[in-house]
């Protein structure tokens, strides 16, 4: 026998073009309506006979809850929270979607790269560094946007959630209370999603309209994606 | 954000390398006391310590549930919480820092697992880049016949079981490692380490070590020990 071989060079990123599935990406602000729309397009989708799999960043079995914990004390640095989340959709992207997209899954994400790299951003991360970080992440299909603006927003989380400290951006003090912040935060959060939107192409929807219109429209920017059966 | 090489600080950042059971631990340790004796503060960052990540690590290291590019970027996460919390701030003070395993341990493991080089090497630019850091050169043998508590201390991602090289602990741990080993040779030039022969007695590898960290001391700010300060204080205050 001869000598045993070094460790072989393995690709840490696995080559997307083996997968036969369909990734589907909803992007789009905090509380705009995201899951109501992941959950209507599973069933629709599962009613014509497609196997369907929701995921997001939160589920991540390695990082999900250590990031909770984190944002719940008083200390967690933009640039540790970038990474924390990196490695949760890491994690996620790994356990959940590719191995589905091999199995030839329509994987609905709630949420991808974009958002992540725009909160990193207005954290102070280097965007050429933001993106090579993420360059393990395969393009997806389709990524829809749910737009909104600003007032529309502040008038969805007044009467459901309330203003939480993170999403109001409130580790980087952006204004003097939670509501001024808030406005500040997400504006910014748009913006760099804006500017996402037309540089990557987005199919931008108008998160507007009411909950059966915006459906309609998800169902009709999926269809053309779907395997015939 | 400011990459490698860019901070400007007054503290001073020491930093040691090596694979397990080279014995940078004790060297680091021993510099500590040094330190102390001669009035300097110190503070001491070890590798996986973050009070907010290490928890996730641990668990996910037990379960097994890591893959090549989630353990890099769990680590870097750590590495970022430590050096965001304790590392930056007190360089800003002109405080000593002493670190056990840096970046470069991420360098050397991740790419050993088969993560991309210049992947690597980005995900981390945001490392303040140390005073000195001191490379531990051992064999991958002698660092295996020191680990004290022989296979059972070996850990299963340290041996790189999860690489499924070999199904025997020692044999995956030698194999692992070496690939380390040449990662860590590579990075000698490419990061200016100072290798210290780490087959040498304690005692010569620490007289190398003084060496060098007493010549980058020069300006930095002995704290002393508050304790000692008020006793010398009453010494000398007091009438005999």
């Amino acid at each position: 026998m001869g000598q045993p071989q070094r460790p072989r060079r393995r690709l840490a990123v696995v080559a997307p073009s083996t997968s036969k599935g369909t990734l589907v990406v909803i992007e789009g602000a905090d509380d705009i309506g995201r899951s109501t729309h992941i959950h209507l397009l599973k069933h629709w989708l599962e009613r014509s006979g497609h196997g369907v799999v929701e995921t997001s960043t939160a589920q991540s079995v390695v990082a999900g809850k250590g990031l909770k914990k984190a944002r719940a004390g008083h200390m967690l640095g933009g640039l540790t929270m970038s990474l924390f989340y990196a490695t949760a959709f890491a994690d996620q992207l790994e356990r959940d979607v590719k191995p589905a997209l091999r199995a030839g899954f329509v994987v609905l994400m709630d949420r991808y790269t974009y958002s992540l790299m725009a909160s990193a951003a207005i954290r102070g991360a280097d965007a050429q560094w933001l993106k090579r970080v993420y360059s393990f992440a395969p393009t997806p299909d389709l990524v829809i946007y749910l737009r909104t603006n600003v007032d529309a927003l502040v008038s969805r989380v007044v009467n459901t959630t309330g203003f939480n400290y993170w999403e109001s951006g409130m580790d980087l003090r952006l204004g003097d209370d939670l509501f001024d912040s808030f406005v500040e935060y997400q504006g910014r959060l748009l913006t760099a999603l804006d500017a996402m939107a037309s540089k990557h192409r987005f199919h931008v929807v108008d998160a507007a309209g009411n909950v059966d219109a915006v459906a309609d429209t998800l169902q009709s920017l999926v269809a053309p994606l779907l395997v015939r059966t | 954000m400011k990459a490698y090489g860019e901070h400007h600080f007054p503290g001073r950042l020491f930093v040691v390398e090596g694979i397990d059971g080279s014995g940078k631990s004790t060297q680091l340790a021993l510099l500590e006391q040094w330190l102390a004796a001669e009035g300097y503060g110190t503070f001491f960052s070890e590798w996986n310590s973050s009070p907010l990540v290490q928890h996730a690590t641990r668990s996910a290291k037990k379960k097994r549930l890591l893959t090549p590019t989630t353990f890099s970027l769990i680590h870097a996460t750590d590495f970022a919480d430590r050096t965001e919390r304790d590392i930056t701030p007190r360089l800003k003070a002109g405080g000593v820092v002493l670190a056990d395993r840096y970046a470069y341990t991420g360098f050397a493991r991740d790419v050993a697992r088969g993560v991309g080089r210049a992947w690597v090497r980005n995900l981390y630019r945001f490392a303040v880049k140390p005073t000195v850091a001191f490379y531990f050169r051992v064999p991958v043998k002698k660092a295996l016949a020191r680990i004290v508590g022989g296979r059972d201390a070996i850990s299963y991602y340290e041996a790189g079981m999860d690489l499924h090289l070999s199904t025997d602990l020692e044999e995956s741990f030698c194999l692992f490692q070496g690939a380390v080993i040449d990662e860590y040779e590579r990075m000698v030039d490419e990061f200016g380490l100072v290798a210290i022969d780490a087959s040498a007695s304690i005692e010569a590898q620490q007289v190398q070590m003084r060496d060098v960290v007493a010549s980058a001391l020069a300006g930095v700010r002995k704290s002393g020990h508050p304790e000692w300060d008020s006793l010398s204080a009453l010494a000398g205050g007091s009438p005999s």
